[in-house]
């Protein structure tokens, strides 16, 4: 599968300990919650990539082997977490949003994560549209419905919540936590 | 002061000299924790390599600058890396082991066991990153290698130093653990190959029988290798006797523990047989004999210069797998017991088999981790 990300970083042929340390360093120049794709040969760069990502707070999104090469696909991690007190008041919670999800036909649901983070698992039904191009694709979001709005802990489908209040929507729901608590089915691949 | 390289070799003989030894394993916890370098004397630390790449801090807080501390990694680059680090924070007796794990999972230290009849001589060649044992024979000339690793190139040297040729390798069984380098050593040096029938129903390639009845001859008839049938860790397992003094046991019986039923698939058939080889035929054997497993589990088998061995009748009465005659009693021990089965043992056999052919990569891979071919309490 494609995965679009901010910027790839080709360690091919290179043997531990490089591949951490030139992902490290390719981090430092870019933005917060932004996704890098990270070529390598390494075999033990997989397991050595998300204990590293662990301790670091990036997150580490999965990886796809294609040949010889690895893609690791990591998420610098966020700068801060917004404070409650801006935060969009309207929540649902994943239980809720589990039985909607089984018996409402006109739940609108909104994937508000990165596109590498939706390909490696997202809730069947889920539209991808990164927080940062939500304002540019209003246009694909139906008004007439209510719209659940989900990503991983809550903090960005917080913002894109609030986004669409702005812009007339009335049914806006943000999903708490987020993927990270997840227990229903997944979907893996783009759309 | 620059960052010193200390080989496997080295490491081996600090190890089984039983000099104190700190190590730095900057590995992932994840596989430290899965496998990592033993010994009675041995002090091991772990911290991922990526963790000390901005500041050395978390290893200053608990070694001393002037502590030897030899660094391990993988495959060697980043202990390379981790000893730069520690090297610039000051520390003054940094060591990186050369080729990490991967090297250290490979190499074998051969051991002198004892002098055979007309000159003959017997190594043990221990391997210390898996705990596996293997044995080479020689005599007038001749060798014969039994239960030899896939590193089959140091049995090769080790032949042309003492100017024999190798005529005879036998596997004391399938492997489960490891891959088997009988076959592929008897191609490259022409010798004869030996396999137990009752292990080799579905192996791909010729084989010699390796039965009670035959008897295995190296140099001309003046070490006696004697088949000794003994199932239980697999149908076909069979032990040896070499010169009527030492029991090479293969997995069936070690120092410290005994052999698993379980890892070819019939548990129950197999603890049957496995008491009845300990406590009706090996029982029967001279007990002097000097017990030479094919494993061993706990560094402390280990005696000092890195033999493991042990009289038969000692571990009659020392080895906790032997005191417990009553079959129900044994049966419950091997059944409770069983330890978490060896890292893919299942494609191991198929490759012992010769249905799977890995290449270099993989075959290292597949024998990582520790060994579990034993069953203690």
């Amino acid at each position: 599968m494609e995965i679009n990300v901010n910027d790839t970083l080709d360690t091919k042929g290179m043997a531990c300990p490089m591949p951490i340390v030139k992902t490290k360093k390719a981090l430092n120049s870019i933005g917060h919650g932004h996704v890098i794709e990270v070529l390598a040969t390494d075999r033990g760069s997989t397991a050595d990539l998300k204990a590293w990502a662990d301790t670091t707070g990036h997150l580490y999104l999965g990886t796809i082997e294609e040949g010889d090469v690895l893609k690791h696909y990591i998420r610098k991690g966020d700068e801060s977490e917004p404070s409650d007190s801006v935060a969009h008041q309207d929540r649902l919670s994943l239980d809720d949003l589990s039985t909607r999800v089984t018996n409402d036909d006109h739940v609108v649901l909104i994937d508000v994560r990165e596109h590498a983070e939706f390909a490696f698992g997202h809730i069947p039904g889920a539209v991808n549209i990164p927080l940062g191009e939500l304002e540019d694709r209003l246009d694909e979001v139906s008004k007439e419905y209510e719209v659940c709005v989900i990503c991983r802990t809550g903090s960005r489908s917080d913002l894109a919540a609030q986004k669409l209040a702005y812009h007339g929507y009335a049914q806006v729901k943000n999903v708490v936590p987020g993927m990270s608590d997840w227990n229903g089915p997944i979907e893996q691949g783009t759309q | 002061m620059a960052v010193e390289i200390i080989d496997s070799d080295a490491l081996a003989k600090k190890i089984i000299n039983k000099s104190d030894t700190f190590i730095l394993d900057v590995r992932n916890t994840e596989e430290f924790e899965d496998w990592k370098i033993e010994g009675e004397h041995v002090q091991i630390m772990n911290e991922p390599y990526f963790n000390l790449l901005d500041d050395v801090s978390a290893i200053e807080e608990k070694i001393s600058k002037n502590q030897e501390v030899i660094v391990v990694c993988a495959k060697g680059g980043s202990s390379q890396l981790v000893g730069e680090l520690l090297d610039d924070a000051g520390f003054t007796n940094v060591f990186s082991l050369e080729g990490g794990m991967k090297a250290w999972s490979e190499h074998l230290e051969p051991v002198k066991i004892a002098d055979l009849k007309g000159g003959g001589e017997l190594f043990q060649f221990v391997r210390l990153g898996k705990g596996c044992l293997s044995y080479f024979i020689s005599s007038e000339g001749e060798a014969a290698v039994i239960d030899p690793s896939r590193m089959i190139d140091v049995y090769q040297k080790f032949a042309e130093e003492r100017n024999v040729q190798i005529t005879h390798i036998i596997d004391t069984h399938l492997h489960a653990d490891h891959i088997s380098g009988g076959k592929s050593l008897a191609d490259e040096v022409n010798g004869t190959y030996y396999l137990p029938p009752g292990d080799a129903t579905d192996v791909t390639y010729r084989f010699e029988a390796l039965e009670e009845r035959s008897q295995i001859q190296v140099g001309s008839a003046t070490v006696n290798v004697q088949p000794i049938y003994s199932p239980g860790h697999t149908p076909g397992s069979t032990s040896l006797i070499i010169d009527e003094a030492y029991l090479l046991t293969g997995d069936i019986l070690f120092v410290a523990s005994i052999g698993r039923p379980d890892l070819a698939g019939k548990a129950d058939a197999w603890a049957v047989d496995l008491q009845e080889t300990l406590f009706q035929r090996f029982i029967r054997l001279p007990e002097e004999l000097l017990v030479l497993p094919a494993h061993y589990a706990f560094v402390k088998e280990l005696k000092t210069g890195g033999e493991v061995s042990a009289p038969l009748g000692k571990l009659y009465e020392k080895n906790p797998g032997l005191q417990l005659e009553d079959e129900r009693e044994f049966r419950r021990m091997l059944t409770e017991n069983l330890p978490q089965q060896p890292n893919a043992y299942d494609k191991i056999r198929q490759t012992n088999m010769g249905k799977f052919v890995p290449d270099h990569q993989e075959k290292n891979d597949m024998e990582l981790g520790p060994n579990r071919c034993a069953i203690h309490e």
